[in-house]
């Protein structure tokens, strides 16, 4: 952790505490656009989104006298809009896939289809690729990193459960330390791993689809 | 010509590997099972695909999002914020 912005995370609060108003703007700056994020892996509209960050917002500057600073300010405040937007989603009534609710659901779902390797007993190559990953390396950068290509992967993350989307946001997109993720969103350190294999494994399949490798 | 059994590098096989990517990546294998993940990945190309796969899935999610502009609306959260001042 960056003392520097644990530092300036302390000012703003003391600031916040006292009613600053442009305190308050900087945290909404610093903290808003990952506050949406992870508000719209649980809700379907942005509209929807902005009122649960604007109900976070009032359950932080409700809670601010009791917060303590045993965890960080960015950890906190993710986990009060992870909250709001897990029972706001809740409440939409969405259909909600079975592997959504938890790391247990689902528990075998494998990585890759399990079509793509040898049988178990193959004499030679047992649970070797039979249908191994074309290469992307030599992809150009421009087609990796294309229009579509990002369009894809936001579609591929938008389609996940919400416990596996918010893990991938967190660590992939935020770029948090696992230990951070865990302690944000209430899991173990086991059970947030799962989640982020999972969503990897999927959005990595629909890209290589994609990409033309393989028949999803 | 001798006689071969089952090829199964690092005694992890593929289908194996492929579920302990992101424990790998996290550097939350133990030693054992990280350096026989390493044993296999030396000899085996398209497992090391797999990987550096997944790496670029991370990588491009990250880029994904950062062209997804996303502020939320100011003026209305500096209005809750006057209003609760208010209270």
């Amino acid at each position: 952790m960056d003392d520097v912005i644990v530092d300036a995370d302390a000012e703003l609060l003391a600031r916040l505490r006292a009613g600053d108003e442009e305190a308050f703007l900087t945290l909404v700056d610093k903290y808003g656009p990952l506050m949406l994020r992870i508000a719209l892996t649980h809700v379907r509209t942005r509209a929807v989104a902005e009122e649960v960050v604007q109900e976070a917002w009032l359950g932080v500057l409700q809670g601010l006298s009791r917060f303590e600073g045993r965890s960080s300010l960015k950890t906190w405040i993710l986990r009060i809009v992870a909250n709001r937007a897990r029972t706001r989603g809740e409440r939409e009534a969405r259909s909600v896939p079975l592997s959504s609710l938890g790391p247990d659901a689902g528990e075998d779902e494998p990585a890759v289809d399990p079509d793509r390797f040898m049988p178990a007993d193959h004499p030679m190559y047992p649970g070797g690729w039979s249908i191994p990953p074309h290469s992307w390396a030599r992809m150009p950068e421009e087609k990796l990193l294309a229009a579509e290509s990002l369009q894809q992967v936001r579609a591929a993350i938008a389609k996940l459960p919400p416990r596996q989307q918010e893990v991938i946001v967190l660590r992939d997109v935020e770029g948090w330390e696992p230990e951070e993720v865990s302690q944000a969103l209430g899991l173990t350190p086991g059970n947030q791993r799962v989640l982020l294999h999972r969503a990897r494994s999927k959005v990595r399949a629909d890209l290589e689809h994609y990409f033309g490798g393989v028949e999803a | 010509m001798t006689a071969q059994g089952p090829i199964i590098p690092g005694g992890i096989s593929c289908r194996e590997l492929v579920e302990l990517v992101t424990a790998y990546l996290d550097g939350a294998l133990d030693g054992d099972t990280s350096g026989r993940m390493e044993a296999h990945l030396r000899l085996c190309p398209p497992c090391t695909e797999y990987v550096d796969q997944i790496r670029a899935t991370a990588r491009i999610a990250a880029v994904a999002a950062a062209e997804l502009e996303l502020r939320p609306d100011r003026d209305s959260l500096l209005a809750a914020f006057q209003q609760f001042k208010a209270r």
